[in-house]
């Protein structure tokens, strides 16, 4: 009759399983109600007083969100391109290779931008581009934030297709080679193939850290240069409407598709 | 010059395979070169400026002027008296220093005892639920660090979510003043933070062989002493690495501090940023960048050091 105890489950630490619902609430409750608010109808933030649409009208007809959302999409974009296209080669050329006097040293260079604090890298590059402008009056307009975001780009798109190159298989492109392919040949037909998810996933991590950045966009940027993360920081100083969350609460959801997906992707090679 | 003519080195390869080896480590330079490019250009080198201007005299209204001066480094800790030039201990930085260094510590803490349990709790799920926890902790990692502040200001606001239900329930009647204090700033950073703990956390934990738990079980060890000497010491790599990856972008932090500490809880990430904007001192800003440079560039050194020093015993 006496009760059985169950068996001692060996993984199980009691109070840690509460704690991992603790940590996602904290992590999730914030967005949740900041995304809600979005939906709000009335005019004030914080208070609730019924369900519309209202808000993203009013963002999309706002020329300045149009404006900051145009040059948000040049940079990522540019940036993106430039970053995976140079962390790609330079991926080929440190990958898999008989390692090359100095190849610590450029993979300790292609890391830097992760070591500094993106605080210093802002007014490092800030202080770069008054100098040329001074010195030698060069101003490359938008183009000077393209090139500080390649920067921090490289190395978020070099990881996932160095992490690739690492995983792929050798035999096939010596398969190719074997068959009397021309190199440029298996590089086409066999690697860049085999390679392409680790790309994919490199060229949307430089994406999203392009199209969120705030601390360098906003030491950096000119007059008339707003991206949307400036176009928000704008708005938190004047009177709020829910506007603000509407805004808000497209650029969480970049993010998260974006996340969403090439999680999916990474996910489903590897089965 | 006496160019004297140096005999071929005796190959120790059959020529044409030292020769495409060769060849093959000047092409891989060759595709390396324009990443290394611009990182050097656009990265580097503006970190040099700075070094170099941090040496320099600020110009009245912003940029420098091109006469050597210590004046940066010894402001940092002293401040000129106006009328008799005489040098007087002036902490305001040092303390500004030290408050970053203290928000910090306790962020990584306080991430550290929230992200290790979770971390945990996720390695011992089933593998399908593992992926979604992943998942779910790897979205707020790369979502909008701006707009999470910002979500965190409409909760604790006078008139935001916490002291609404609080103000609602009756428990009180005048809302708590949360917003522009330490605990906004503390509670913003771990918001923020969090997800960098608990990620490597979890790549270590997830590696963890339970059959080293299972033998202490038997062994009769309580559950207090498994996690102590068995669990915490096998992902030991994954706390110092969690810890960094939560201390170094912490002690930086800028727009946290600026949105939820309204200007008066200052980091150095907005003391630096104020030299180049308002306080149009760029050599103290220059130089006070490369200070916390210098703390994070020792971390991460002695990071390194330990981590590679570690080589596991058979």
């Amino acid at each position: 009759m006496a009760k059985r105890r169950a068996p001692l489950d060996i993984k199980v630490l009691p109070g840690f399983a509460s704690m991992a619902v603790i940590c996602l609430l904290v992590l999730y409750v914030p967005i949740l109600v900041l995304m809600l608010f979005s939906f709000n109808s009335g005019n004030i933030v914080t208070h609730w007083e019924g369900i519309s649409l209202h808000w993203y009208g009013v963002a999309l007809q706002n020329d300045e969100f149009f404006s900051a959302a145009e040059n948000t999409m040049i940079i990522a974009v540019s940036a993106t391109v430039i970053a995976t296209s140079v962390a790609t080669l330079a991926a080929l050329g440190m990958t898999r290779v008989k390692p090359w006097k100095g190849l610590t040293a450029a993979f300790m260079v292609l890391n830097l931008p992760l070591m500094v604090p993106e605080i210093v890298t802002a007014v490092a590059t800030l202080s770069f581009f008054a100098l040329i402008a001074g010195k030698l009056g060069l101003n490359f307009g938008i183009g000077n934030l393209i090139i500080a975001h390649t920067v921090f780009c490289i190395p978020f798109a070099y990881m996932p297709i160095k992490a690739r190159l690492e995983d792929m298989d050798t035999t096939l492109d010596h398969a190719a080679a074997d068959l009397y392919a021309p190199p440029w040949k298996t590089f086409r037909r066999i690697t860049l193939p085999l390679l392409a998810p680790g790309i994919m996933s490199g060229a949307a991590l430089s994406f999203i850290v392009s199209f969120d950045d705030f601390t360098i966009t906003q030491l950096v940027a000119g007059p008339g240069q707003t991206t949307l993360p400036l176009y928000i920081w704008n708005q938190i100083r004047r009177p709020m409407t829910p506007e603000i969350n509407a805004i808000s609460t497209i650029l969480l959801m970049v993010s998260i598709v974006l996340v969403a997906v090439s999680f999916l992707v990474t996910l489903k090679k590897r089965r | 010059m006496a160019a004297t003519d140096t005999p071929p080195p005796a190959p120790s390869l059959p020529s044409f395979e030292a020769e495409a080896q060769t060849r093959a480590a000047r092409r891989n330079r060759l595709l390396t070169l324009p990443a290394l490019l611009i990182i050097g250009i656009f990265g580097v080198l503006p970190l040099l400026i700075i070094l170099v201007y941090s040496f320099l005299e600020a110009g009245p209204y912003g940029g420098v002027v091109w006469n050597f001066s210590t004046e940066a480094y010894v402001n940092f800790l002293f401040q000129a008296d106006i009328f008799s030039d005489k040098l007087t201990f002036a902490p305001a930085y040092l303390l500004i220093y030290l408050r970053s260094f203290l928000f910090a510590v306790a962020t990584t803490l306080v991430c550290l005892i929230l992200g290790f349990p979770t971390a945990y709790f996720m390695a011992t799920r089933p593998p399908r639920q593992r992926n979604l926890w992943v998942l779910l902790i790897t979205i707020p990692f790369w979502s909008n660090l701006l707009v999470r502040t910002l979500a965190i200001m409409f909760i604790i606001r006078d008139e935001g979510l916490i002291n609404s239900i609080l103000m609602g329930m009756g428990v009180i009647d005048h809302p708590i003043t949360m917003l522009y204090t330490n605990f906004a700033v503390l509670l913003g950073l771990l918001y923020a933070f969090l997800p960098f703990m608990v990620l490597p956390l979890y790549a270590s934990l997830e590696k963890l062989d339970f059959r080293l738990v299972e033998a202490a079980y038997d062994l009769y060890a309580t559950r207090w002493r498994v996690l102590w000497r068995v669990i915490v010491p096998a992902s030991l790599p994954g706390i110092v690495a969690g810890c960094l990856l939560v201390f170094i972008p912490t002690l930086g932090a800028y727009v946290t501090p600026l949105i939820l500490g309204g200007g008066t809880h200052l980091m150095i990430g907005d003391l630096i940023a104020q030299q180049f904007g308002s306080g149009r001192n760029w050599p103290l800003g220059s130089s006070q960048a490369l200070i916390l440079m210098a703390v994070v560039l020792i971390a991460l050194f002695v990071y390194v050091r330990n981590t590679t020093g570690r080589t596991p015993h058979g």
